[in-house]
């Protein structure tokens, strides 16, 4: 009843092409999470304006990015602009869809974070002549950054593990594209699927762990 | 010269001021005192524009700090304010703190702003702290830097609202010394405090508000020694 011969040389031999494609995901993981961070901060800014129109940009993009699949956010930046004739790559289509994700919850963390810090810091630097911005990005923003530094390490293992979303959009580059044409050639779904999920693990505690030491290091009050 | 004109300021219907008129001439020091909710604390935040105002007037070096044309952070440059809550910003040393509006908001070079906050906090007694986080400092240590930080921007008035009243009692001398030197400076000072004896040492003039009004303003000896206000008769006879 269970007579499956594991072939875990030949998977193994495919490990350099698979490693190429860990380094794409990795690419667009950064790259989402560079995109998605600087987003994250305008939309913060945006909500925290006394301005209706930006304020609902953001509440939109947030609730949006929130309550939909990554799934359907990957698939409509392809396929639905497609439909007005912006036709991007699925490298492209990925990169935006996660970096659209990304940028929503990282807006709702730094919203958290801004909770946790006292009134009183804005109004110490407005005292001493800063203007909203200058107190926004020299006081706030520091302090907001560390509060909110361990969720944006977790916005980071999941940019990480949804560039396998990228499979709706036919992308064949990344992690999750090469093992599945790899697996598609040979049909050795189990060493495949399974070098590949060591490799994600891999890559995920990795950057949880620097990102503890960066930590260490950043933050030293 | 701080100019306050029939002043009215309200937070929804709660009438805070009702028609303040002050003035602090430079060099003055001037404490205000009164029970808590009498409008003292309000009307510092009037005086440097975090707070609007209803009605009247405030003229800081004859620049109305209401008006639409004023440049609230030009103007702010002039003031210094020390709140109750000292506000060091914990992501920064304390030097850095007192060089960051420095060189954000004067435009100072690093090495003039760090010069100018080496001075500033060797002068409140901080010297042997300037690579420390504020985390590390006593409450005490934490308001004389938020006063050096004050100062390193080279203000011409000095607001200070109710700056020891969060301090442990041990820790109030050591402030209260700084605020002291500072008036022994000749700064043009408005604090707002509880400490009797304080501002008896140090003050050209006290004020007394209750109830959102300036109920009487007198140099200390004379407000202290023969109290006219039925009510700040109260207020001395329950705080002696």
């Amino acid at each position: 009843m269970f007579n499956y011969s594991f072939r875990w040389n030949q998977a193994l031999n495919s490990l350099p092409e698979m490693l190429q494609g860990a380094l794409v995901t990795m690419e667009i993981a950064i790259l989402s999470m560079v995109i998605g961070i600087s987003i994250a901060l305008l939309l913060t800014l945006f909500r925290l304006s006394r301005n209706r129109v930006l304020s609902s940009i953001a509440a939109t993009w947030v609730e949006i990015a929130r309550n939909t699949p990554a799934l359907f956010q990957i698939y409509m930046v392809h396929f639905g602009l497609g439909g007005f004739g912006i036709h991007l790559s699925p490298y492209l289509s990925l990169l935006i869809g996660i970096a659209f994700n990304n940028a929503g919850y990282l807006t709702e963390n730094f919203r958290g974070a801004l909770k946790a810090i006292p009134e009183t810091q804005t109004r110490a630097a407005r005292s001493l002549g800063m203007t909203p911005i200058q107190a926004f990005k020299n006081v706030i923003m520091p302090q907001m950054l560390r509060i909110s530094f361990l969720p944006m390490t977790n916005q980071m293992v999941w940019a990480i593990l949804m560039t396998s979303l990228g499979a709706v959009v036919a992308m064949n580059t990344d992690l999750y594209g090469v093992t599945s044409e790899l697996n598609a050639r040979t049909f050795r779904t189990f060493e495949f699927f399974a070098i590949a999920a060591v490799i994600f693990y891999v890559i995920t505690k990795v950057i949880t762990l620097s990102a503890r030491l960066l930590a260490a290091r950043l933050f030293r009050y | 010269m701080i100019e306050i004109e029939n002043v009215y300021k309200s937070f929804g219907p709660l009438k805070v001021l009702k028609g303040v008129n002050l003035t602090v001439a430079k060099g003055e020091v001037l404490t205000v005192i009164g029970g808590s909710g009498s409008g003292k604390s309000t009307l510092l935040t009037c005086i440097n524009g975090l707070e609007s105002i209803d009605s009247g007037r405030i003229l800081v070096d004859g620049v109305e700090v209401h008006a639409k044309a004023t440049d609230l952070n030009k103007l702010r440059q002039k003031i210094g304010i020390v709140f109750q809550q000292w506000n060091a910003f914990p992501h920064l040393t304390v030097l850095e703190n007192v060089m960051l509006a420095q060189v954000k908001v004067l435009k100072r070079s690093k090495a003039e702003a760090e010069a100018e906050a080496v001075k500033q906090l060797n002068h409140v007694g901080l010297a042997d702290k300037l690579a420390v986080y504020p985390s590390r400092l006593s409450g005490g240590q934490q308001q004389r830097m938020a006063i050096a930080r004050a100062l390193a921007m080279s203000p011409g008035y000095m607001l200070f609202d109710e700056v020891t009243s969060a301090l442990d009692p041990q820790l109030v001398g050591e402030v209260l010394d700084t605020l002291r030197m500072l008036a022994s400076e000749g700064m043009t000072m408005i604090c707002v405090t509880h400490e009797m004896k304080f501002a008896r040492e140090v003050s050209d003039r006290v004020a007394f508000f209750h109830q959102g009004v300036l109920a009487e303003i007198a140099p200390p000896e004379q407000l202290f020694a023969a109290p006219k206000d039925p009510e700040l008769q109260k207020f001395l006879s329950a705080t002696h």
